[in-house]
């Protein structure tokens, strides 16, 4: 596997683990044991289990046939929008709780933006009875109320941060402080392949789920069990990593990530981190960022607050700058188009941020006989607030 | 001989280091604090390069962090304020600031820049040691910084036995299990510590920080280490102080 993480937890120059020492011996703790635990039989039976019976895994892969037609290319929809908890993200909390679990942890923490990681977090631990704790912005539990009210109902204790600009950035450093301060019996779950080695690699290999049933639905589908393209969103890049992750080393398959471009690369209202950032250090790894000259980390902005992040995952960073991955830029504009038009043509309501991978079709033609795979990371119920202010006309996209 | 290096030569006990965030409470307030620590008798200063996320930090050094960046300051502000001086200060001073600042202004040109304007070390928190050995450590011994590594209550022996031995001055004892801020006293298990890492009889000579904060911390961890540093609690002392310079003699003097 030429594009997975090396032994010293790097992807090329991206990844390691610039930690504070505070967290070294429960960072070191995860990384001796983690492929150990994720490659025994018990953990394999359970997580299967539980993604099976609790997720409702495998997630359909769907022939959307009135979207092709109008594309004129074959498109497949990988429903991770059906999953428990409406995303992607359940995927990942669940292998996570499992191997704090085996750590014997019996406390969680969790860093959210939107809320979605932050539910599905809450929902792991409501069903293993274990306590919980999730940092979020002080903006984004005003912004998003509902997923609050969610997580709260789960049982968890919602901590505002409000600290910076009280957003996505802000949570994870209220997050990581609180792991500095409970470095005993607490484990923290981190939503992205993001924070330092091991997380962006066992993040991905928990998402992994999504690319190994896609070559099983493929062949069964298609005939054949890789697709030509593969579409997806990337704030932080779970679901893309997921997406992409068996196909990496098929060169033949075409790997596309959008990133959000907010009201456009060009423009200071962004989080397009590959178009317009450096690389740095932050949240522990080394990896493209936007940041100013001194090296201050800048506020994103998209319509998307899951893609609302000044970073991206160092395996992003890697294949961006390889280019085995071409990494687009989608406007507010643009998603919300998309997610309109799928909506009206397969009668689903995809996230926004799913709606940045859908916007693609727009940007870019595709061949006839194409098999073009998109990943929808996740349903749209939590964005209705948009748009419906955006059907009101309340907001200009 | 690096300035770090002669302290330690020339006085075992009682070191008094204090820590500030560079640009707070006002920009041009840095070589106003600097030059009255050392009138008040200061061993040793570490000065905060801000950052907008300060992980290992409390509410006191985050707020600082914050507003000196609202005030405008950055590194290369700070190195501009800090360039002469070493016309007036001769105690050993160092940067501490999170790593991506540094890296932005260049490791190397860092460096240079320290050693130019005579800076003795650094503390990067989140720069841990083997990759500080891998990457870096040559551009640092070449401009003579010396690089401080913390360890924790967590730390294991083993591992505080490979830190002694990449360490350059002295070692940066974490007195709690937690990040930076004001605490009433010492816990149990903080205790246990401090006799533990005594008893290892480690090369480099230790100051203990993170919750010292009055005479009697201070004092108290004096009895485990070579001396102690102090940081949230000057911080909030400045915060409140309505002339900078007696705000910093107060503090001194009730600690000394």
């Amino acid at each position: 596997m030429k594009y997975t993480v090396d032994k010293k937890g790097f992807y090329g120059e991206f990844g390691g683990s610039f930690i504070p020492e505070a967290m070294y011996p429960n960072i070191e703790e995860l990384r001796m044991n983690y492929l150990d635990i994720m490659n025994s039989t018990d953990f394999k039976k359970e997580f299967k289990q539980l993604l099976k019976d609790y997720v409702g895994r495998p997630s359909p892969l769907y022939f959307a046939k009135r979207l092709s037609e109008m594309h004129d290319t074959k498109i497949y929809l990988k429903r991770e929008d059906l999953n428990h908890t409406g995303s992607h993200k359940i995927n990942n909390t669940v292998g996570q709780i499992l191997i704090a679990k085996k750590l014997g942890k019996t406390r969680i923490i969790a860093e959210t933006g939107a809320g979605q990681h932050g539910v599905a977090t809450a929902t792991v631990c409501a069903l293993m009875g274990i306590k919980c704790v999730v940092y979020m912005g002080a903006l984004d539990v005003s912004r998003q109320a509902p997923n609050v009210l969610r997580m709260k109902m789960l049982g968890t204790e919602v901590i505002p941060v409000e600290s910076g600009n009280k957003t996505l950035k802000d949570a994870t450093n209220g997050a990581m402080r609180d792991w500095i301060n409970n470095p005993w019996d607490t484990h923290y779950i981190v939503g992205s392949v993001i924070g330092p080695h091991p997380y962006p690699d066992m993040v991905a290999r928990l998402q992994s789920i999504i690319s190994e049933e896609m070559k099983w639905q493929l062949k069964k589908q298609v005939g054949r069990d890789y697709p030509d393209y593969i579409l997806a969103c990337v704030g932080g890049g779970s679901n893309a990593a997921g997406a992409f992750y068996h196909y990496l080393d098929d060169e033949k398959v075409k790997l596309i990530a959008t990133e959000a471009a907010g009201l456009g690369a060009d423009t200071p209202e962004t989080a397009a981190t590959l178009a317009i950032g450096s690389p740095g250090v932050l949240h522990s790894c080394r990896t493209m960022l936007m940041q100013n000259e001194d090296g201050q980390i800048t506020e994103p902005y998209s319509i998307s607050a899951g893609l609302d992040y000044p970073g991206i995952g160092p395996m992003h960073s890697w294949l961006h700058k390889i280019g085995r991955t071409e990494y687009l830029c989608i406007t507010d504009k643009e998603a919300v188009d998309a997610a309109f038009t799928l909506t009206q043509t397969e009668g689903i309501i995809p996230a926004l941020e799913s709606a940045h991978a859908l916007a693609v079709l727009n940007k870019k033609k595709f061949g006839k006989d194409d098999v073009v795979v998109i990943n929808l990371s996740g349903r749209g119920d939590k964005d209705m607030h948009t748009y419906i202010d955006i059907m009101q006309k309340k907001i200009n996209i | 001989m690096n300035r770090i290096e002669q302290l330690f030569k020339t006085k075992k006990n009682n070191i008094l280091s204090i820590y500030f965030t560079a640009g707070h409470p006002t920009l041009d307030s840095t070589v106003e604090i600097i030059k009255t620590l050392v009138e008040e008798g200061t061993d040793l200063i570490e000065i905060g390069i801000p950052f907008s996320d300060p992980i290992a930090d409390g509410p006191v050094i985050q707020k600082s962090s914050q507003t000196s960046l609202e005030n405008g300051m950055s590194l290369k502000l700070l190195f501009e304020h800090i360039k002469d001086i070493r016309k007036d200060v001769n105690i050993p001073l160092i940067l501490m600031g999170y790593l991506n600042p540094v890296l932005q202004y260049g490791i190397e040109t860092f460096c240079k820049k320290c050693n130019d304007v005579g800076i003795d070390g650094t503390i990067l928190p989140d720069l841990p040691f083997d990759i500080y050995q891998e990457e870096y450590e040559s551009i640092f011994d070449k401009h003579n910084i010396y690089n401080i590594f913390l360890i924790t209550p967590q730390t294991n022996d083993e591992r505080i036995r490979k830190i002694d031995n990449a360490s350059k001055g002295f070692i940066y004892m974490v007195a709690a299990s937690a990040t930076t801020g004001i605490r009433q006293g010492f816990e149990e298990y903080q205790q246990d510590y401090f006799i533990r890492i005594e008893k290892l009889g480690l090369k480099h000579p230790r100051l203990i920080g993170f919750g010292i904060s009055s005479r009697e911390t201070f004092q108290h961890a004096c009895k485990y280490a070579n001396g102690a540093i102090i940081g949230s609690a000057f911080v909030s002392a400045l915060e409140e102080a309505s002339d900078l310079k007696k705000g910093v003699q107060g503090f001194i003097r009730n600690i000394q």
